[in-house]
């Protein structure tokens, strides 16, 4: 190609360079267009079968009008709860020390491993659950659902947290020793504080990605038509519920799949735009 | 006095220290056990099936004969697939925000793109099953067979379900898109700015510049970007298996049901009735499992190449 190109025209040249970057406009259309007609349908869908019923009313058997996911949406809530009592904790403290011990090989086995582990398939962190956490109780509970939500958001956390904390200046970090902090307090009091906005974001984007997980519930959390709060009972979730209602043949359950659907994705698109408003409001006037 | 406060800071520091390293510890401890207690629960099918249960394409859950064989085939093909579909649209998006777009339309569109990946895979899958399906059975697919004459070779052979590969192989190159071009992007603003000067210097025009200079400059980058798209794609659950008909069987036309690894265990997992059933659905996981693993890795590695490259 490197040989014959010094012999096309510099018209043809140039209309083959503007064909190209044309397509790549096309590209750019082809690619946000399921995106709008995802968006559309489920406004269209959803918002016609959602009321007030749907936030506060049980499901109802088949053949029965109405109807809600009350529990399911209580049920995501508290699974996020659990998820975010244990991911966040063991995310922060992981990329404390990634972003404290920078070059050692463990350190960059750990930032290695923790990038692996969220590319896993959630369905096998799903499995995983089940062997360790349901199996030998031989029953399905909110813990496990919320456990296997916590290890998908572990890395997420880690690697935000290392990220954020890179950002702080070191004279900070200098600074808070020299005036005679130990390094814990100099860490966790002024390092983290100054991160913290950042961390917040991240551990947002993390409980947005896991909301509307379903793989690794269906052997932990199981779903449950009742409502639940215990800890050692299966429980609904929202993305669990939606599953079971699209595959069923009914048409109000498609109906509630849909509003369904509807509610959950704004939960995440809520989560996300406050993720953004939550850094930007602290670190607006800077380099972005 | 201040004795006392430095004894006490160094056992502060000591217990900081112990627990940071606890934590970041519990990262690869979590991989180790999670790979043991997968492999353990495999171990019974996958040992006493052996190579069979790769290759053989028997899933009998009656006479306990399993063979996986058509789920890795469905995994494979459906995901190729979509990275068939999915790469030329990401990198062309990538290529358009990177370099062409203008300021005030990047920002909006890198969005709209990203958001593809914040819509969870249900309710991809409920879009699948209440539009792409019946488009595909009433629409694309006589479409093909019959106004394109297709029908007779064995990629497009046979009644037009819906339910299928190919919805399959679409409903996941929408899903992975956004990752390879989210990865794509990054690389290309990783180019430096005196490769595409001195491109452009030469005479290149805008496309050539790309082309020629950007683009093998960027491409260990963008494979990784591929192939992390690829991860997504293999390990896909939900939308897979509301769209792909769930049948254990290899056949060569797209338009024909077929099965996933993720989605074999996800349709088969609740209803295993013996613990046979239950190792060789574990074994599937095994091998999805290493699969995802390789897969992982080479990604993370290709992208890391190329930042370090962009950095030095």
């Amino acid at each position: 190609m490197t040989t014959t190109a010094p012999r096309r025209s510099l018209r043809a040249r140039r209309a083959r360079s503007a064909a190209m970057i044309s397509l790549t406009v096309v590209a750019a259309v082809l690619a946000t267009l399921p995106l709008v007609f995802i968006l559309a349908l489920l406004i269209k869908q959803g918002a016609s079968s959602l009321n007030w019923a749907f936030f506060t009313a049980m499901p109802k058997p088949v053949g029965e009008t109405g109807g809600g996911m009350a529990n399911a949406m209580a049920g995501t809530l508290m699974l996020i709860a659990i998820a975010t009592a244990i991911g966040l904790p063991v995310g922060i403290g992981a990329g404390l020390y990634l972003a404290e011990h920078r070059n050692t090989r463990f350190a960059w086995l750990v930032r290695f491993l923790s990038d692996v582990l969220n590319g896993l398939p959630s369905i096998v962190v799903g499995i995983f659950a089940w062997q360790f956490l349901v199996r030998p109780v031989k029953h399905f509970s909110a813990l496990a659902g919320g456990i296997a939500l916590a290890v998908m958001m572990v890395p997420l956390v880690t690697r935000a947290t290392e990220e954020m904390i890179k950002l702080v200046p070191d004279s900070l970090r200098e600074a808070a020793l020299a005036l005679g902090y130990p390094r814990w307090r100099t860490s966790l009091t002024v390092v983290l504080r100054t991160a913290l906005p950042g961390i917040v974001t991240g551990a947002l984007v993390a409980v947005a990605r896991i909301a509307g997980e379903t793989a690794p519930l269906l052997f932990t959390a199981f779903g449950n038509q009742f409502w639940s709060t215990s800890l050692t009972q299966p429980v609904s979730a929202l993305p669990l519920q939606i599953f079971s209602y699209a595959i069923s043949p009914y048409e109000e359950w498609h109906a509630l799949a849909w509003a369904g659907s509807l509610v959950l994705l704004a939960l995440i698109l809520v989560i996300s735009l406050i993720a953004r408003f939550v850094t930007r409001s602290r670190f607006g006037h800077g380099h972005d | 006095m201040a004795s006392t406060s430095l004894h006490g800071a160094s056992v502060g520091d000591r217990i900081y220290r112990f627990v940071t390293t606890a934590f970041a510890l519990s990262i690869p401890l979590l991989l180790v056990l999670l790979a043991i207690e997968v492999a353990v629960a495999a171990w019974p099918a996958l040992s006493s099936f052996g190579l069979s249960f790769l290759t053989s394409a028997e899933w009998n859950v009656v006479d306990g004969i399993y063979g996986a064989a058509p789920a890795i085939y469905g995994t494979i093909v459906s995901s190729a697939l979509a990275l068939i579909i999915a790469t030329p649209l990401a990198i062309g998006v990538a290529i358009f925000l990177s370099e062409f777009a203008p300021p005030w339309l990047r920002q909006p569109v890198a969005f709209l793109v990203d958001l593809l990946a914040a819509i969870p895979s249900v309710v991809y899958g409920l879009w699948g099953v209440f539009v792409l399906v019946p488009l595909l059975r009433e629409r694309v697919m006589p479409f093909i067979a019959d106004r394109l004459h297709l029908g007779d070779t064995p990629f497009f052979s046979g009644p037009a379900y819906g339910p299928s590969m190919l919805a399959a192989g679409l409903i996941l190159a929408i899903m992975v898109l956004p990752y390879i071009s989210s990865v794509t992007r990054e690389v290309l603003m990783a180019v430096p700015r005196s490769q595409r000067e001195a491109a452009l210097a030469l005479g290149a025009t805008r496309w050539e510049m790309i082309w020629g200079a950007v683009l093998p400059y960027a491409s260990s980058g963008v494979l990784g970007g591929v192939i992390l798209g690829l991860g997504r794609a293999l390990g896909e659950t939900m939308a897979v298996t509301m769209v792909i008909g769930n049948r254990h069987e290899i056949s060569a036309s797209l338009f024909s049901p077929g099965y996933t690894m993720a989605s074999q265990i996800a349709n088969e997992f609740s209803e295993a009735t013996n613990d046979m059933h239950l190792s060789a659905l574990m074994g599937v996981g095994a091998v999805l499992l290493f699969i995802t693993l390789v897969v992982n890795m080479l990604a993370r590695w290709l992208v890391w190449r190329v930042q370090r490259q962009g950095r030095a």
